[in-house]
Order: C-alpha cells, then sequence, then structure tokens
C-alpha cells in the first residue's frame, strides 16, 4: 500500500510539473467540446427563407409565425406568385421556400390533410436537408399541439420525424462523440507515453529491479490518468448541460459507470501500446494514428455507420469508442436505463479483458 | 571482504537466446563486502549475465544463489536484498532529491521515519543541503552519479549492483565515486560492477573477465597481471578480448 501510494505521488509530481502536458490533458477536453458543440456544427441558423402562403389563414399563419421565431429561420421575402420562387433562389438570397397550399385550414379541418411543400437549395445536400427537417420539425411541433387540443386528427403531411433530438442540436452528436474521442486519446496515448518514458529513460528497469511488483507499477501508473479522466468526464458533462444546454435523460450513474467501463478500456488500450513501443514518439505516433483516425472515422462520430460500405460497418465493430458513443446516447439523450446498454458495456469489457491479456503476454515475453 | 560468506554463487548458469549462447555456464563466487569486478567487451555476455542475477531475466539453465536466495523460487526475497544502479541515469529528472530519496525509499518499502533519517543523512554525506529541493535535473552529471548510487543503497542491501557506473564522468568525480564505492564496501554492501575502465579494473578486489559469453580469467589485478606477464589491467583485457570472435 505504501508503496501504491509513493507511486502514485510521484506519478502526480511528472504530471503537474510539466505544464504543458497538464494544459493539454485538462484543456483539450473544453476546448473540443466548444470547438465541436459550437464553432464545427451541422446547426444552421438564421437561415434565410421565402414564405408562399396561398391560404393566408389561421392555421399558415400560426406556422409562419413558429418558424419565424425559430432562431433557425429568418424570413427574408413573402412571396405571392409560384414564378416567384425561382427568381428568389436564383438570387442566392433564400435557401429554402416554404409553401403553403390553399385553403389550408379548410383541407386540415375538413379532410384532416393538408400541404405543405418544402422546397430547399440542394447545392449543399447535406444542409438542405437539414434545413427541411428544420422545418419539418416546426411543423409537426404545430400539428401535435393542435391534436392534443382539438382532439381531432389532424394530418399535415411531413414525413420526417426527428426523435430525441427534434431541434438537431449539435451538442447532441458532438458530446458523446467528443467524450469518445478525448477519454480515449488521454487514457490511451497518456498511460502509453508515460509507461514507455521510463522505458526509455531506463527507469523502468530499476523499477523492474526493485521490490515492487511489475503488476503493482502499471497499476500505479494507471490510476493518476484515470483520475484526470474521471475529471475530464466531469468538466465535459457540465460544459454540456451548462453551456451546451444538452440535458442528461438518463441515470448518471449509470452514465458514469459505464464511462468507467470505457476509461478502463482505453487505459487497457494504451497500456497495451506500450508492451509494443519502445519510444515516446512511436507510442505518440500508434495512439494518434491508431486511436485517433478509427475513433472520427469510424466511430459513428462524423460518419453515420450505417452509409459505409459494409467493409468498414463490419470494422468499425472494432472500435471501441463507437460501443461507447451509442451507450453515452442511449442513456445521455434516450434516457435508456441498464437494459438498453448491457450489451455494449458486455463488449466493452471484453475488449477490456483481451487488451490486458495481450499486453500480460507481451510483457513476459520481454522480460524473459 | 570476508571470505566466509559468500553472497553471490552461480553454477554453469546459462541464457540461451534461440541458437545464440549469450552466457555459457557461468560459474563464480563473491564474498561478503568484496568489490567484483565484472568485465567484458561489448556483446560479450556480462549484461545477459547481469540481468539474470537481479532478477529481470530468466536463466535458461544452471543455478545461482543471491544473498543466501534461490534465483528461480526467491526472487522477491533477492529483490529486497539488492540495490541497482544502471547505466542509465536512473533517478528522476523532474522530482526533487528529497523526492526521489522518498520515492526510492517508498518502493523499497522504507517506513516514514527510516526514510527520513537516510535521506538527511544522504544529503549531509553528499552535502546537497542547498539543492535537497531543486529539480535532479538541474544538477551536474557527477553529482547525479553519485546521488544515484547513494539512492541504490539507501535500503541498505547486501549487494550492490552497479552497470558501467561511470560512463561520461570526469577523472575527479570517477576517483569520488570510487571512494563511496569502497566506504560502502567497508559496511559490508557487496559491490558487482562492470565497466569499460581498466585504470577502475585495479581498483577491484577481483575482478572476472568475460569473452564470448564465457569467464575467460577471474582473479584479483595482481594475480591476473603476473599470470598473463602484464603490465596493467589494460594489458590483460586485450590480450583476452582480441580472441573474441563474437563482435557487438
Amino acid at each position: 500500500m505504501k508503496q501504491l501510494m509513493v507511486f502514485i505521488r510521484k506519478e502526480f509530481h511528472h504530471i503537474l510539473r510539466d505544464p504543458r502536458s497538464l494544459l493539454v490533458l485538462l484543456g483539450m477536453p473544453i476546448v473540443q467540446l466548444l470547438i465541436f458543440g459550437f464553432a464545427i456544427t451541422n446547426e444552421t441558423r438564421n437561415t434565410n427563407i421565402a414564405v408562399l402562403d396561398n391560404a393566408k389563414d389561421q392555421s399558415t399563419q400560426n406556422i409562419i409565425t413558429r418558424i419565424e421565431s425559430s432562431r433557425y429561420f429568418d424570413i427574408d421575402r413573402t412571396l405571392n406568385t409560384n414564378g416567384q420562387i425561382e427568381h428568389a433562389f436564383k438570387t442566392g438570397k433564400i435557401k429554402v421556400a416554404v409553401i403553403f397550399q390553399p385553403d389550408f385550414q379548410n383541407e386540415l379541418a375538413h379532410a384532416n390533410k393538408a400541404q405543405i411543400q418544402i422546397i430547399t437549395d440542394a447545392t449543399d445536400p447535406n444542409q438542405a436537408t437539414t434545413l427541411a427537417n428544420y422545418i419539418s420539425a416546426i411543423v409537426m411541433d404545430y400539428q401535435s399541439e393542435q391534436n392534443q387540443q382539438n382532439n381531432l386528427p389532424y394530418t399535415i403531411n411531413t414525413e420526417m420525424r426527428m426523435l430525441y433530438n427534434p431541434e438537431l442540436k449539435g451538442a447532441y452528436s458532438s458530446v458523446p462523440g467528443v467524450m469518445g474521442m478525448i477519454l480515449l486519446l488521454i487514457s490511451a496515448m497518456m498511460t502509453s507515453i508515460s509507461i514507455v518514458k521510463e522505458k526509455e529513460l531506463g527507469t523502468m528497469e530499476i523499477l523492474l529491479v526493485s521490490p515492487m511488483k511489475p503488476a503493482l507499477v502499471i497499476v500505479s501508473k494507471v490510476i493518476p490518468y484515470f483520475v484526470v479522466s474521471l475529471i475530464n468526464v466531469v468538466t465535459i458533462l457540465l460544459l454540456s448541460v451548462f453551456v451546451l444546454g444538452m440535458p442528461i435523460q438518463g441515470n448518471i450513474i449509470l452514465l458514469i459507470t459505464v464511462t468507467i467501463l470505457y476509461i478502463i478500456c482505453a487505459l487497457s488500450l494504451g497500456l497495451l501500446i506500450s508492451t509494443i513501443t519502445n519510444s515516446q514518439q512511436a507510442a505518440m505516433l500508434v495512439s494518434l494514428l491508431g486511436l485517433m483516425l478509427p475513433v472520427v472515422m469510424l466511430s459513428g462520430y462524423a460518419f453515420p455507420i450505417a452509409n459505409m460500405p459494409i467493409v468498414l460497418q463490419v470494422l468499425s465493430n472494432i472500435v471501441p469508442a463507437k460501443w461507447y458513443i451509442i451507450m453515452v446516447k442511449s442513456v445521455m439523450i434516450k434516457g435508456l436505463g441498464f437494459a438498453g446498454v448491457w450489451k455494449e458495456a458486455l463488449i466493452i469489457i471484453a475488449m477490456t479483458v483481451f487488451f490486458i491479456f495481450v499486453s500480460i503476454k507481451k510483457f513476459k515475453i520481454r522480460l524473459s | 571482504m570476508n571470505k566466509n560468506e559468500i553472497v553471490i554463487k552461480t553454477d554453469k548458469l546459462t541464457k540461451k537466446f534461440g541458437d545464440f549462447v549469450a552466457a555459457n555456464e557461468i560459474t563464480f563466487e563473491v564474498y561478503k563486502g568484496e568489490i567484483f569486478g565484472f568485465l567484458g567487451a561489448n556483446g560479450a555476455g556480462k549484461t545477459t549475465a547481469m540481468k539474470m542475477l537481479i532478477g529481470i531475466s530468466k536463466p535458461s539453465f544452471g543455478k545461482a544463489n543471491i544473498a543466501g536466495f534461490d534465483i528461480y523460487k526467491e526472487t522477491e526475497k533477492i529483490k529486497k536484498s539488492i540495490g541497482y544502479m544502471s547505466q542509465k541515469f536512473s533517478l528522476y529528472e523532474d522530482l526533487t532529491i528529497r523526492e526521489n530519496i522518498q520515492f526510492f525509499g517508498g518502493v523499497y518499502g522504507l517506513n516514514d521515519n527510516e526514510i527520513v533519517s537516510a535521506g538527511n543523512k544522504l544529503i549531509d554525506k553528499l552535502g546537497l543541503h542547498d539543492e535537497a529541493d531543486k529539480l535532479v535535473g538541474s544538477l551536474p552529471l557527477g553529482w547525479k552519479q553519485k546521488l544515484s548510487f547513494s539512492i541504490a543503497i539507501l535500503h541498505n542491501p547486501k549487494i550492490v549492483f552497479l552497470d558501467e557506473p561511470t560512463g561520461g564522468v570526469d577523472p575527479i568525480t570517477r576517483r569520488q565515486f570510487w571512494d563511496m564505492i569502497y566506504e560502502a564496501a567497508d559496511n559490508g554492501i557487496t559491490v558487482f560492477v562492470t565497466t569499460h575502465y581498466m585504470d577502475e579494473a585495479e581498483y577491484c578486489h577481483r575482478v572476472s573477465i568475460m569473452v564470448d559469453g564465457v569467464i575467460k580469467a577471474l582473479d584479483s589485478p595482481e594475480q591476473l597481471k603476473k599470470h598473463y606477464n602484464a603490465e596493467s589491467m589494460d594489458e590483460v583485457f586485450l590480450m583476452l578480448a582480441r580472441s573474441a570472435k563474437r563482435g557487438e
């Protein structure tokens, strides 16, 4: 126990005496989260749109007011004829045109069905989809309110449904993604670097000759980074709730638990990296290329897995971050309980066991 | 030196890597309080042999007894009874002298009082009062080496293994370093040292010279010089090492 304590104290000295690393360790998550949550986002705000209201009745006015008051859209102009639509797009001032059918309210009240046409400038297809989704969401919102008030099965034809994230907030995808990436990077990269550093400096040899058990050496190297990762989890969650406005729907204990599982998995991955590399540069390179790239590309954070070629879809299964991000989304956004994430949790645990097993094997080979 | 008490005893200790025999049937004894020089050219198998003795490499076969403990079954006890200083500088540069003492003292299982008193004694002896709370990285190399040796014997081991401890150190510091080695030996600590400096070999009570994985000669420097009819250990070493077939 005494050995463990002096060792952990020593590790914290290393971390605290290296302000640059400390800044990276604690600052990177904040910067990344803010960048991905605010600056780099699929959200589009204050998009100029045109409205062609052929009905001009109570319902259409209500919907238009809602669109106007949302922070995503500004109504740039009100059109009077279909012929003006194309001109409006060509001037490039608007990205979306919303057209209400004539007799909108009547149709809605009597046929229970009314049409809204959404025309978007699809030169940027992703943005176009997003904008169309936003409008659909606003209309859906209106519709469900009306249904509740009147108990009538009104249907306004829109096909999109944005579950869990009706406002399509960028934070909803960036928070789990950043958590998956940051925790893996800090835990795996920093652990592997700090272990390899001892190999490089020759102090690892001294430690192996000392009465301290190798397993204890590893545990005490890992614990400080575990603590740092936990601090980061708290920062990220606080930021996402209070700054990015993303509530935690599910059980926070469950969220922390799956996060701890993931951190342990990342630490064991760092351990594995430290057994196959001999210099700090190599450890860093392996961590960056071997971890960062797959996490960004294959975890489903930046690009939807369902849209990938089959080969990459299969490959994405071995990226621990993928499973963790699924769990975070399930718990944090959908509010699912343990029953909703146990499979992913099991996969993470299995991966951890595998990493530790291979590390021990490699470690023994090196010693003999 | 106490010839009645043997602290290192090996019997045909051998290490093979595949077909390559790095250390071939090494057999020798070292006495308590002896300064034992372990010489050999690069690639002769010194490091391999030493790694087996300090318990970070498993012998292929052969027997060895370190500080009274069996090298296969009692490695934990051996580790508590030995100190080790590697050829790479082996303290933490971003820790202060005192913190290094606390750390290594703790790792070797000393309690807080022991660490404080042993640490103070060490700082007194090396005259490092003003530097005690400075980072080790800021010390000159010679001081670092002396500090490193002092910390290696902080827990008062039976044997201390020094792997080329004076590499890159100026002659005056080397001389001071050897004074420390003599003092440790006088206090009953056995010193097992590898070196490339043949003048240092002259300081040892006995030396062994390894060539191609085998111990070619083992005796006091005086006897070796007499036997090979040589002026200095340097000559003895060259005579033996010239027959080596293995390079680096």
